[in-house]
C-alpha cells in the first residue's frame, strides 16, 4: 500500500515539476532572471521558471535559444510580449494602459495621508476646545460656589 | 460633502470590483491582432511532403483552429467546427499543435469529420509560439491581406460564431467592396 502510494507520489511531483533545461554557464544567471521575469499564461500566477506546463517548457527553451543566438534581455522581453501581449511581463512597461497600475497605489498613498491629516486636525479641534476658557472657569467656580453655599 | 467622500469611494472601489467579475483572467488580448500572420513553413497532417507556408493561408478570409488529440476542448468543439465548415464557404485550416499521436489524429478527422481544408503539423509548438497559442483550442480569422482579425481561446461553437466572427467578417465585406 505504501509503495504504491509512494509511487503515486512520485508520479505526482513528476507532473508539477518544471522541466529542467540545461544552460551553458556564461548564460545560466541571465536565463534564470530573464525566467523570473516572465510569466507562464498557462498557469498565470507562475513565472516560467516555477511552472510545469508545457508551454513552459517550449519557452524556457526558446529562451535558451535566443540567449545562445546573442540576443539582449530587452530582444527576448519584445519577442514575448509580441506574442503574448504585456501580460506576460512581471514588469510591466510605462504607457497609458497602465497609468492606474503603475500611479494607482501612490494616489491611494496620498489620499490616505490627506485623509489621516484631516482626522488628526479634526481631532485637534475637539483636544483645544476641550480647556476651558476664563470665562468658563468662573461660570464653573460660581456654580461650584454656589452649590456649596 | 465630507459625509460623502466614505460613498464615492466605495462606488469607485465596486465599480473595478464589478467590471472585474465578469472578467475572465484567462483570456488574454492577443497583441498579434491587427497584425499579419507569422510566417512558417511545415508539412500538412496527412501528407508529410507536402510543405505549406503562410502564403497559403493567404487570399481570402480565412479561420485557423489550433487542435490536438490530446485536448479534450478540441473534441468538445469538433462537431460545431464540422458543421461551420458546411455551413460556410470560409476556408478552415487547422494547425496540429503539438500532436502526440499523428495516427489518431488522422483517424479522428476520418471518422468525426475534417472540417479543414489542410491541417499544418507543428509538432514541436514552435508555429504556435509565433501565434501566441496558450490554450488549445484556438480560432483566429485571417483577412484577405492575411492579417489576424480576431482571436478567440477556447471552444467554437455558432454562439460564438454569431456573435464574434460574423460582424467582422461582414465589417471585412464591406470594406472589401
Amino acid at each position: 500500500m505504501i509503495r504504491v502510494l509512494s509511487l503515486l507520489l512520485g508520479l505526482w511531483i513528476g507532473v508539477a515539476q518544471a522541466q529542467i533545461v540545461s544552460v551553458a554557464p556564461e548564460y545560466q544567471e541571465r536565463y534564470n532572471n530573464l525566467l523570473h521575469e516572465l510569466r507562464c499564461l498557462v498557469c498565470q500566477n507562475q513565472t516560467l521558471a516555477d511552472s510545469g506546463s508545457g508551454l513552459a517548457d517550449d519557452l524556457r527553451l526558446e529562451v535558451k535559444r535566443m540567449l545562445e543566438e546573442g540576443r539582449s534581455d530587452e530582444q527576448i522581453f519584445v519577442f514575448m510580449s509580441d506574442r503574448y501581449g504585456d501580460f506576460v511581463l512581471y514588469n510591466p512597461p510605462l504607457k497609458p494602459r497602465t497609468w492606474l497600475l503603475w500611479f494607482g497605489p501612490f494616489v491611494l498613498l496620498i489620499g490616505g495621508l490627506i485623509g489621516i491629516r484631516q482626522v488628526v486636525r479634526a481631532n485637534n479641534k475637539t483636544a483645544k476646545s476641550s480647556v476651558l476658557t476664563e470665562a468658563e472657569k468662573k461660570k464653573i467656580n460660581a456654580v461650584i460656589q454656589d452649590r456649596d453655599d | 460633502m465630507k459625509s460623502l467622500i466614505p460613498a464615492l469611494l466605495f462606488f469607485v472601489i465596486s465599480g473595478f470590483l464589478f467590471v472585474g467579475l465578469y472578467k475572465d483572467p484567462t483570456l488574454v488580448s492577443s497583441p498579434l491582432v491587427g497584425k499579419s500572420i507569422p510566417s512558417f513553413s511545415a508539412s500538412t497532417l496527412f501528407n508529410p511532403d507536402k510543405k505549406v507556408t503562410q502564403t497559403d493561408l493567404i487570399g481570402e478570409i480565412a479561420l485557423l483552429n489550433v487542435w490536438a488529440t490530446w485536448c479534450p476542448a478540441c473534441k468538445h468543439e469538433h462537431p460545431d467546427l464540422v458543421a461551420l465548415a458546411a455551413n460556410t464557404d470560409i476556408p478552415i485550416y487547422g494547425l496540429n499543435y503539438k500532436e502526440t499521436d499523428k495516427a489518431e489524429a488522422r483517424a479522428w478527422l476520418r471518422d468525426e469529420g475534417n472540417p479543414y481544408v489542410l491541417s499544418i503539423a507543428d509538432d514541436d509548438g514552435r508555429i504556435g509560439i509565433d501565434f501566441g497559442v496558450y490554450g488549445a483550442p484556438e480560432t483566429f480569422l485571417i483577412d484577405a491581406q492575411g492579417v489576424i482579425q480576431h482571436k478567440r481561446v477556447g471552444v467554437m461553437n455558432d454562439k460564438i460564431w454569431q456573435r464574434d466572427f460574423l460582424p467582422v467578417i461582414q465589417r471585412l465585406r464591406r470594406e472589401a467592396l
